[in-house]
C-alpha cells in the first residue's frame, strides 16, 4: 500500500513526525539507515539553554545561561531555524509531546516543565546544565535551591563515578551539598553491565529491594538521592516512585553515558504510539536518492543487494540528522550535500576556507551548515526560491543552529517535526479524512 | 581469475572497514537478543568492530564467545552508521571454526540435503526416531544436539517429486520458484500452496531443476569453503531463469536473503556472475506479491477467514528491508483477525537453538514472544522463516504457518 506520508529518519525529529501524522490518520511509513539519536542522548527535552545577543554569537565564546526559553526563543539570531516554527509552535509542540508520553505505554511516567523557567540538571560529571522539560525521573535534581545530595553509583557501570560527580557537583555556584557511595551490585553479579542491563535489573523486585535496602542505612537526614539514569525500562515510574517510599525521600536520576535509558523510553513510547496508529519503521533502510518530477519528489530510493527499491509518498519528510549522523556530509573536494536527496547546503563557508577555529566555544565557520527552508519548512536554494514542495524538512539536518552550544537541539527537532506535520495534515486532506472519521463514528 | 580475485579481496575489506565507522554508540547492544540474555555473549559491540582490531592472520580472534552470537542480524540493522556488524562477526567466526575444526554435528546439520536424501524414504521410521526421548537424550550426549530442540519431520515425500508432475499453465506473467531445502524435504505442502497461490493470481510458475541447498546454515557454521560451493551451484540452476528476465520468488526468507545480498557481502563472492543476476532477480514471496498489488496486479479474491492470528516478521525477513508485506497481504483477508507481534526474535537463529549449549539461550531470547502469542490464543501463529515456525510452534504448541498458506486458505479450494 502506498503510504501517505513517509519520514526519512527514526529520531526525535522523525519519529514526532511520524506520530503526529499516524495520529491525524495518516499512514506512515518511516525509513532509517538504524535507530536514531534517541538512545544516545539524555531523554531530556533541552528547547534552549544558552543563547546571547547575535554580536556575541558571531565574536565566539560562551553564550549566557537562559533562564526562561520563551523569552529567549524571539531573540535569536536571524536565520535561526526556531524562527521557522516561533515560540508559540515550540510551545505546541511541547505540550504535544508531555501528552503523547504520559497517555502512552509507559504512564504514568511523564515530563515535567515547560518553557517557562529552565531547569538545572546535574551531569555524569557534576557540571550542571539548563533543560526545559524533562522526565519525571530527573526534576528533583534541580540544584538551583541548593539542598544536600547522595549520589549512589555502582562500581559495574562504567563512566558513572559518584564521588567525582559529587565533588563536582559541590563546586556548583548553587551551592550544593553533595557526596558519592559506591555499590558492589549488578544484576547478575556480573563485572560490567551497561545502563540498560542496570534498568533491567531495576525491572526485577529483587534488585530493587538490595538496592533500597543497602542504600537506605547510609543516607543522612534532609539528602536526596540520586541514581544514574537506570531506574527502569519497563515501568520506570513504579520503579522511581517506589524507591522513594522506601527511602522516605526526594529520588533522581542522572543521564549516563549511552545506552540512554530515558532516551530508549522516549523512543519506546513513540514508536508503540506510531504502530498503534498502523505506521511502520524500516531500520537498515538508508534513503540513498530520490526521483523528481518537477518541484516533487515522487519516489526514495533504499538498496538491499544488487537491487535498489522505490517507495513512493505523495509527501516526504526529511529528518537524517546533521554532519554526526551522516544527514549531511562534507567532502575533501568541498563537496557539500544534504545526502537522502541531494539538497544544497547553505551557511558554509567558502570552498578551502577555515571550517573550524581554535578554541571549543568559538563560532566555528562550519557548525550553522545544513539545509535552509522557508516559513513552511520547504528546502530553498542560495536564492531562497523553494526547491521541492511535497519535501519538508525538520530536525538537526536544518541550517542555522548550534544546538550543542546552545542545547537546542531536542527542542528544535521535536518543534520541527511537529510543525512538518502539522502543515501536512492542513496542506493534504488528511484533516477532512480525519474529521470525517470521527463524524462517522 | 586473479583480477576477480583481487575484486573480492577489496569488496571484502570495505565489509570489514565499516568498522571504521563505529562510534561505540552501543545501539546495536541495546538490540543484541543474545546479550541480553546471557553473560556467555558480550554483545555485538565488542565482539564485532572492537575485537575486530585485534584479529590478524596469526591471531584469529581474542576471545572465543564471538561463538554465541547466533547471527540473527539485528545489529547491522540499527547501526545508525553502517557498520556490517553481523556480518563482520560471521566472517571472523568462520575463521575461528576453520582453525578449531568443525564437529560432526556441525557438519550434518549444515547440510540438510544429506539429512533430507537419507530421511525422507525411511520417513515413518525417522520421524520416530526423531521424536523418541531415550534417542534424544543419547544423541544430546554423543553429539550435541539438544534433546528438546525443535528438528522438522520428514514429509516422506518431496517437493521436487511433485514438482516433475507438475504442469504450470500459461499466465500472463512468468515467474521462477526458489523452494529452498524447507519446502523440499519437509514442507512439500508449503511449496505446492505456493505455486497454487501464483498460478491464480495469473503466474505461470516455473520449478528450476537442481536446486539444492542455498549454502545458509553451512554459512551460519563457518564453513565458507563448502557454502561457496552450495551457493554457487544454487545459482547456477537459478540463473537461466533470471537471465531471461523471470522474477525468482522464495518462500523461505532467509535463504532469500542469503541469494539476494549474504552470500556476496558475507561469503565474498562478488565475482560470481550467477550469484549476481540471481540477486538482482529474487525477491521474498510476499514482496514480491505486494508488489504486484501496489500496482493493482494481484488478481485474488479472499473470502473470509474468521481466524485470528499472531504474525512474527523473523530477524532475517528483516533484514531484507521491506517492512512486514504480509501484514499488508493479510489485510486483504476479510474476518482475519491479525496480531503483530512485538518482539526481537525466537530465538532459534537457523540451527542456533538445535545445540545443546545453546538451546537454553535461545529459549531465553525467544520467551518474550512466546509469552504475547499465547497470551492471545490464537488460532494460528504466522512467520515467514521455515526454522522460527519449528521453534514457535514447539514452545508455545500454537500450530505456526507461512502467510501464504493462510493467503492460499482464504483463496479458496483451486
Amino acid at each position: 500500500m502506498i503510504p501517505d506520508v513517509i519520514v526519512i529518519g527514526t529520531g526525535l525529529a522523525g519519529l514526532s513526525a511520524a506520530v503526529r501524522l499516524g495520529d491525524a490518520g495518516a499512514r506512515v511509513l518511516v525509513l532509517a539507515k538504524g535507530v536514531g539519536g534517541t538512545h544516545l542522548g539524555a531523554g531530556t527535552i533541552d528547547v534552549l539553554g544558552y543563547a546571547g545577543p547575535s554580536s556575541e554569537a558571531e565574536d565566539g565564546g560562551r553564550l549566557n545561561r537562559v533562564q526562561r526559553p520563551l523569552a529567549a526563543l524571539a531573540d535569536l539570531p536571524p536565520g535561526h531555524p526556531y524562527g521557522q516554527v516561533g515560540a508559540e509552535g515550540v510551545a505546541a509542540a511541547v505540550d504535544w509531546f508531555k501528552e503523547r508520553i504520559a497517555s502512552g505505554p509507559l504512564a504514568p511516567y511523564a515530563y515535567e516543565g515547560g518553557l517557562e523557567d529552565n531547569l538545572l540538571l546535574p551531569t555524569a560529571v557534576g557540571a550542571v546544565r539548563p533543560s526545559a522539560v524533562v522526565p519525571e525521573t530527573m526534576a528533583a535534581g534541580d540544584v538551583r535551591n541548593g539542598g544536600r545530595v547522595c549520589v549512589v553509583g555502582f562500581r559495574a557501570l562504567k563512566d558513572f563515578h559518584a564521588p567525582l560527580l559529587a565533588d563536582n557537583l559541590a563546586r556548583a555556584p548553587e551551592g550544593v551539598e553533595a557526596r558519592g557511595v559506591e555499590l558492589d551490585l549488578a544484576p547478575g553479579g556480573e563485572p560490567d553491565v551497561s545502563s540498560l542491563g542496570f534498568a533491567r535489573g531495576f525491572d526485577e523486585a529483587a534488585f530493587r529491594a538490595e538496592v533500597a535496602a543497602q542504600v537506605g542505612g547510609r543516607l543522612r537526614v534532609d539528602e536526596r538521592v540520586a541514581f544514574p539514569a537506570t531506574l527502569g525500562v519497563a515501568d520506570p515510574h513504579g520503579t522511581w516512585s517506589e524507591l522513594e517510599r522506601q527511602l522516605g525521600r526526594p529520588v533522581f536520576e542522572i543521564p549516563t553515558l549511552p545506552p540512554s535509558v530515558p532516551g530508549i523510553r522516549l523512543f519506546n513510547s513513540l514508536r508503540h504510539a506510531l504502530r498503534r496508529g498502523g505506521g511502520e519503521i524500516i531500520l537498515g533502510a538508508a534513503v540513498t536518492g530520490a526521483d523528481r518530477d518537477g518541484d516533487r519528489v515522487t519516489a526514495l530510493r533504499t538498496r538491499v543487494g544488487l537491487r535498489e527499491t522505490l517507495h513512493r509518498a505523495p509527501w516526504i519528510v526529511l529528518a537524517t540528522g546533521g554532519f554526526a549522523s551522516g544527514g549531511v556530509a562534507l567532502d575533501s573536494r568541498w563537496n557539500a550535500r544534504e545526502t537522502a536527496l541531494g539538497l544544497p547546503l547553505a551557511r558554509l563557508p567558502e570552498p578551502g576556507g577555515e571550517r573550524f577555529r581554535p578554541n571549543y566555544f568559538d563560532e566555528h565557520p562550519l557548525s550553522r551548515a545544513g539545509v535552509a527552508v522557508d516559513g513552511d519548512l520547504r528546502p530553498v536554494g542560495a536564492n531562497g526560491d523553494r526547491l521541492l514542495d511535497n519535501v519538508l524538512v525538520a530536525g538537526a539536518t536544518l541550517a542555522g543552529a548550534v544546538p550543542w552550544k546552545e542545547k537546542s537541539g531536542d527542542g528544535l527537532s521535536l518543534a520541527t517535526g511537529f510543525k512538518a506535520a502539522e502543515l501536512i495534515i492542513q496542506e493534504s486532506d488528511l484533516g477532512q479524512r480525519a474529521a470525517q472519521a470521527t463524524a462517522e463514528a | 581469475m586473479a583480477a576477480m580475485r583481487e575484486e573480492h579481496d577489496v569488496l571484502g575489506d570495505l565489509m570489514r572497514g565499516s568498522l571504521d565507522h563505529c562510534v561505540k554508540c552501543t545501539i546495536c547492544e541495546t538490540v543484541c537478543p543474545v546479550s541480553n540474555v546471557t553473560p556467555l555473549f558480550p554483545g555485538p559491540k565488542y565482539v564485532g568492530p572492537q575485537a575486530e582490531r585485534f584479529r590478524t592472520p596469526g591471531e584469529l580472534s581474542p576471545d572465543a564467545s564471538l561463538d554465541y552470537c547466533s547471527g540473527c542480524g539485528k545489529c547491522t540493522q540499527v547501526c545508525p552508521q553502517g557498520v556490517h556488524i553481523a556480518e563482520i562477526n560471521t566472517q571472523a567466526r568462520a575463521r575461528l571454526k576453520e582453525r578449531d575444526g568443525f564437529s560432526l554435528r556441525d557438519r550434518v546439520m549444515a547440510r540438510p540435503p544429506l539429512s533430507g536424501r537419507l530421511g525422507t524414504p525411511v520417513a515413518p521410521l525417522a520421524n520416530r526416531v526423531l521424536a523418541n526421548r531415550p534417542v534424544r537424550r543419547l544423541a544430546e550426549r554423543l553429539v550435541g544436539l539438544h534433546h528438546e530442540a525443535p528438528v522438522p519431520r520428514f514429509a516422506g515425500r518431496t517437493f521436487q517429486g511433485w514438482a516433475k508432475r507438475h504442469r504450470s499453465p500459461e499466465g500472463v506473467r512468468r515467474v521462477a520458484y526458489f523452494h529452498g531445502c524447507g519446502a523440499n524435504w519437509y514442507e512439500p505442502d508449503v511449496g505446492e500452496m505456493t505455486v497454487a497461490l501464483l498460478e491464480r493470481a495469473g503466474c505461470h510458475v516455473d520449478i528450476p531443476r537442481g536446486q539444492a541447498c542455498c549454502g545458509l546454515p553451512l554459512q551460519s557454521n563457518g564453513q565458507f569453503d563448502a557454502a561457496r560451493r552450495y551457493v554457487r551451484a544454487m545459482a547456477a540452476a537459478l540463473a537461466p531463469a533470471a537471465r531471461s528476465g523471470v522474477d525468482i520468488v522464495g518462500t523461505s526468507t532467509s535463504c532469500t536473503l542469503m541469494l539476494k545480498r549474504e552470500a556476496r557481502e558475507i561469503l565474498g563472492l562478488m565475482d560470481d556472475p550467477d550469484l549476481r543476476v540471481v540477486s538482482e532477480h529474487v525477491y521474498d514471496i510476499c514482496e514480491y506479491l505486494v508488489a504486484l498489488h501496489d500496482r493493482g496486479e494481484l488478481r485474488l479474491d479472499f473470502r473470509p477467514l474468521p481466524l485470528t492470528v499472531t504474525y512474527h516478521a523473523p530477524c532475517q525477513q528483516q533484514g531484507h528491508g521491506i517492512g512486514k508485506p504480509a501484514l499488508e497481504l493479510m489485510a486483504l483477508v476479510p474476518e482475519l483477525r491479525v496480531i503483530d507481534m512485538d518482539a526481537t526474535c525466537c530465538g532459534v537463529a537457523g540451527t542456533y537453538g538445535l545445540k545443546r549449549e545453546k538451546y537454553d539461550i535461545a529459549m531465553k531470547v525467544g520467551a518474550n514472544l512466546f509469552g504475547q502469542i499465547t497470551a492471545e490464543r490464537p488460532d494460528l501463529a504466522v512467520c515467514d522463516s521455515e526454522t522460527c515456525r519449528w521453534q514457535i510452534e514447539r514452545a508455545t504448541g500454537v500450530s505456526t504457518v507461512h502467510p501464504l498458506e493462510i493467503l492460499h486458505r482464504a483463496a479458496g479450494p483451486a
